[in-house]
């Protein structure tokens, strides 16, 4: 691939990697972001899955991949994937498998497997200096089981296990990987593909745990139209909700900060699991506090808005 | 071919080390360490060409042991007791991967309480989730072992992950001489790893793992690793055969210690039959017809084998290093289990010993032998825990002590 940065949706890899007719949602978020992270990974990958929506990609005997597959368990995917690193290393030094036939690793997982359950196994490739590639749609639930509460989910939000909204804040999982100072870590959104697709060509640079999460609307569990998931996800960073940003060795830059922030209650007033603070009645002070706490994240950067 | 003073662990490392394992992720956990010590100090001196990793937990570790062995090299790995557990949810996993890995199980009891002494609880947790098992009694037979569960591992008509096992202390710290054979002898009998059925491989595409969605398909895969293990009978048979070609030692599915005239049997397994075996020559020497059954191999389970050899048999007693709560020992059911249909099947007694390394004294023996002639009017419920009257008192003591008595 050339080292020129990407400049428009048009110069994106034509190659798809990922074919439809998946068992995914119409209008999963996740699924978007995968078409266009496998685009920029190209096919000699494998994909090492912790349970979660996407593990139904594959379901015997059909894969929707020109690459290989491993499906793991919830806690453990980066352990598998570092099964499998070593083994093609190994493999490359016997001289076993010629240099140019050698594979990506990619973990891929959901939010629910990587905030929670699969966090000590990620920590530990992260520390091992693994070099894989992880990717995380964070849909900010357990969506696969039906949309409860997980350690991802936003302030306020209502999931089946918190029909009120939650009441804790959602966990910076950026944080706690950058404080292991990998070589690369990113944030991206399905709706921002040239950000996403220069993010991957960073990244190629680099030997070592490659992270990636993406906020990803998620239509069922989000009670959102399917048509909107591409509309939502720009909102999401247009508020200042979703901040798109990358760590190099745990130096942390905004790759791209709205002109003017949009208030945060468009983004909200979109959804069903934010139905609640808008009717019967409004409730101002958790609408005032998640636009406080949009606020109080970009402050921390000098930036206002 | 030399002969050393080794333990049960070491042991362990030399099969490994001869079976030219490609990679050995690892955590450490009393009393394998010892096996992961010294294959890490052969590997930084450079006499094994193989990769090691430190990972993160025993479930991390039998993950990415499966894994690479999906990806196609040969992998070795070890635990114990809540390792094993730990990592319980990828036994099922990487079995259902059908890879070929080796495992040792040092046994030791589950918590709770904590302890460090062996029974076969942990090990036998994994009896029905596809990985194969050898039990072994000897240092030799640990090394041996590990060559052996490679070769049938790797059979294209097996395809099924190995647990070797031995006991914590009674064997993993027990110095034995053992007979250590040359590598090109080893490789004549272990050819490299080469895998032939599905592998990570660029241009060809290939879904591991996969999601099936009902019952149908599901049930068929499961059949397919019932069959595969099936099949691992004979292929163990036959590695047995080649082995004893190669190296002069004997194995087989189970052993026979005096068992040919006996009528008084004891069934046991691993390093406490070695015990059994001093109470078996005892009771001879007391004119009772005494025998010992040892099942080397408990997956697949030996059945014909175990039904030949108890044909005939007056009685017989199961001593189970295990306790499933509320029913007993489990190698008793699978014992029962595999006799119920049999015309001439022998009278079957339970008894429950050697949990956490308790001691079975020669008196014990003695009172199993005397069931065992008494047979039909035995004095003892099924399972007889065995337990001495002075093990007791001891307890009361402690138990004053900790102000509960
Ligand atoms: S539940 Fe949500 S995240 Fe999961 S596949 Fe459907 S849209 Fe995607």
């Amino acid at each position: 691939m050339s080292t020129e940065p990407i400049r428009s949706v048009k110069d994106l890899p034509q190659e798809e990697n990922l074919f439809p007719g998946t068992a995914a949602c119409a209008g999963c978020g996740g699924l978007l972001t995968l078409r266009h992270c496998l685009k920029m990974l190209g096919e000699n990958v494998v994909i090492v899955n912790a349970a979660g929506c996407f593990t139904l990609l594959s379901i015997y005997p059909f894969t929707p991949f020109r690459s290989s597959w491993l499906y793991t368990a919830m806690a453990c995917a980066p352990a598998g994937a570092q099964g499998v690193r070593d083994a093609l290393d190994i493999l490359l030094e016997k001289g076993k498998i010629d240099p140019e036939d050698n594979l990506k690793v990619v973990v891929l997982t959901g939010d629910g497997a990587a905030y929670d359950m699969g966090l000590s196994s990620t920590s530990g490739a992260i520390y091992r200096n693994l070099d894989f590639y992880y990717i995380c749609y964070d849909n900010e639930a357990y969506g696969n089981t039906g949309f409860q509460e997980s350690a991802s989910t936003p302030f306020a939000s209502r999931t089946k296990t918190s029909p009120a909204g939650k009441g804790s804040v959602k966990k910076d999982l950026f944080g706690i990987w950058n404080s292991h100072k990998p070589p690369y870590l990113a944030t991206i959104s399905p709706a921002y593909p040239v950000d996403l697709a220069n993010k991957f060509k960073k990244a190629e640079q680099y030997k070592g745990p490659k992270l990636f999460i993406s906020l990803i609307p998620c239509p069922p569990g989000w009670s959102t139209d399917p048509s909107h998931t591409f509309k939502l996800a720009k909102l999401a960073v247009e508020t200042g909700f979703w901040a798109l940003k990358e760590s190099v060795f745990g130096e942390v830059e905004h790759t791209y900060v709205p002109e003017r922030f949009k208030p945060v209650e468009e983004y909200l007033k979109e959804q069903g699991r934010f139905s609640h603070l808008f009717s019967p009645v409004r409730k101002e002070e958790q609408l005032g506090r998640v636009q406080e706490m949009v606020n109080e994240y970009w402050e921390r950067f000098g930036i206002l808005l | 071919m030399k002969r050393e003073m080794l333990t049960g662990n070491a042991a362990a490392a030399w099969g490994v080390r001869l079976a030219e394992v490609d990679y050995v992720p690892a955590f450490p956990i009393t009393p394998q360490t010892e096996i992961i010590e010294t294959l890490s100090g052969w590997i930084s001196d450079g006499v094994m060409d193989t990769r090691f990793v430190t990972m993160d937990s025993e479930h991390s570790m039998i993950t990415a042991a499966g894994a690479a062995s999906a990806t196609g090299v040969r992998v070795f790995t070890a635990t114990s007791s809540q390792g094993l557990l730990y990592g319980f949810e990828m036994i099922y996993t990487v079995a259902g991967w059908r890879v070929p890995l080796v495992l040792i199980n040092v046994s030791r009891g589950l918590s709770s309480p904590i302890t460090l002494g062996p029974d076969h609880n942990d090990v036998l947790a994994t009896r029905d989730t596809g990985f194969l098992q050898i039990h072994c009694e000897n240092c030799q037979e640990v090394l041996d072992s590990v060559l052996m569960a490679y070769r049938m591992a790797e059979d294209e008509r097996v395809l099924l992950p190995v647990i070797v096992n031995m006991d914590g202390f009674y064997l993993s710290f027990t110095r034995e001489p053992v007979e250590i054979p040359d590598v090109e002898e080893v490789r004549r009998f272990l050819p490299a790893y080469n895998p032939s059925h599905a592998y990570f491989k660029a241009g060809h595409p290939m879904a591991q793992g996969v999601a099936v969605l009902g019952g149908e398909y599901y049930s068929y895969f499961k059949y397919q690793m019932h069959l595969a293990s099936k099949n691992a009978l004979d292929v163990y048979k036959k590695t047995c055969r080649e082995f004893e070609k190669e190296f002069g030692r004997k194995y087989d599915t189970i052993e026979e210690y005096r068992l040919d005239d006996a009528e008084y049997v004891l069934i046991m397994i691993d390093s406490f039959s070695t015990m059994g075996k001093a109470a078996v020559d005892r009771a001879r020497e007391q004119g009772i017809k005494a025998g010992l059954l040892r099942p080397r191999l408990l997956r697949p389970f030996p059945e014909e084998d175990i039904r030949k050899a108890l044909n005939g048999k007056r009685s017989v007693a199961v001593i189970d290093q295990n306790i499933s709560m509320g029913k007993g020992g489990i190698l008793y059911s699978e014992l029962a289990g595999c006799l119920y249909n049999e015309k001439n099947r022998p009278f079957l007694l339970s008894f429950i010993g050697g949990l956490g390394g308790k001691n079975i004294s020669p008196e014990e023996f003695t009172f199993i032998f005397d069931q065992l002639v008494r047979g039909e009017e035995a004095e003892v419920e099924t399972p007889h825990l065995l337990y001495t009257e002075q093990e007791w008192e001891g307890m009361q003591k402690l138990k004053d002590i900790a102000g509960k008595g």
